[in-house]
């Protein structure tokens, strides 16, 4: 069985329509948080680290049970 | 805590931050109108450009993908005809009317029976502003020996595929980040001053709120 195939299921060129979506949220999110510009900018940030990791943490876990059935 | 209004200015993290909301309900729905209006109104610039155009690209790129019919209005008495994601793509406002205004048009029977012999799946001869936005039409593409046919949802479904759902789901994104846009616009920022790199006043372990005023 190939490593990759339940990783590749998931037609991975798709996410890459979540990417701007991502980062749009993130913006609007952490503008409507803070009011200085800089605040803004590190909120950005750091929503964009949370979704991203959550995302990915989501991705491994549906690739290990992939993986298992 | 924040100070919504020129009486009230508490300090925060040290600093004097002021944010006139001015009318909060004209800002609302100007905030509801076009993305960033309320804010331009309330003079907060920046903010009021950033969620416009992450508002308005998000709510753009997705009507793109969908190719100008993944926002339309329909509230028919079947659950196929009921279009639920225009509830969210409605937040974006002004931007999203239109097709309240084509809902309305294609309830007129005549209009509709016009509209549906231009409507020939090979060769849409309706004009832009008869197909944008306009609720899908039942029935276009006549089945074989005249029997029932296809519905012009499954036919757009067909060529755009992938990209329907997706140009549906931006486009519901971004109605739905309008809505916490009209909501900094009625309250302030939900931190207000707090800086982002200290953690919000009156959070559990926040020195901010409970520091003793100074004597």
């Amino acid at each position: 069985m190939n490593f990759f195939a339940p990783l590749l299921a998931t037609r991975l060129n798709e996410l890459w329509y979540a990417l701007p979506l991502i980062v749009a949220i993130s913006v609007v999110y952490s503008g409507t948080r803070y009011e200085r510009t800089d605040d803004i900018l590190v909120g950005t940030f750091r929503s964009l680290a949370w979704i991203v990791t959550f995302m990915a943490i989501i991705l491994a876990v549906l690739w290990l049970v992939g993986l298992m059935v | 805590m924040v100070a919504t209004s020129a009486e009230s200015s508490p300090a925060v993290a040290g600093h004097e931050l002021k944010i006139n909301l001015r009318d909060p309900v004209v800002a609302g729905v100007l905030a509801w109108l076009i993305p960033g209006a309320g804010h331009w109104y309330q003079g907060r610039r920046t903010k009021a450009i950033l969620f416009f155009l992450c508002i308005y690209a998000t709510f753009f790129y997705g009507l793109w993908l969908g190719g100008g019919r993944v926002v339309y209005a329909s509230w028919g008495p079947t659950s196929d005809e009921k279009r639920l994601p225009y509830l969210c793509q409605i937040g974006t406002g002004a931007v999203a009317l239109p097709a309240l205004w084509q809902a309305q048009r294609y309830s007129d029977g005549k209009f509709a029976q016009l509209m549906h012999e231009k409507a020939d799946p090979k060769n849409d001869q309706r004009s832009f502003s008869e197909w944008f936005m306009a609720p899908p039409l039942p029935a276009v593409e006549h089945g074989p020996g005249g029997g029932e046919g296809r519905d012009e949802i499954d036919i757009i479904n067909y060529r755009l595929n992938r990209r329907f759902e997706l140009g549906t789901v931006y486009t519901m994104v971004a109605g739905l980040l309008n809505l916490l846009v009209i909501f900094d616009a009625l309250g302030g920022p939900a931190y207000g001053a707090a800086s982002a790199r200290s953690k919000p006043p009156g959070s559990p372990g926040s020195t901010e709120a409970t520091k003793p005023p100074a004597s």
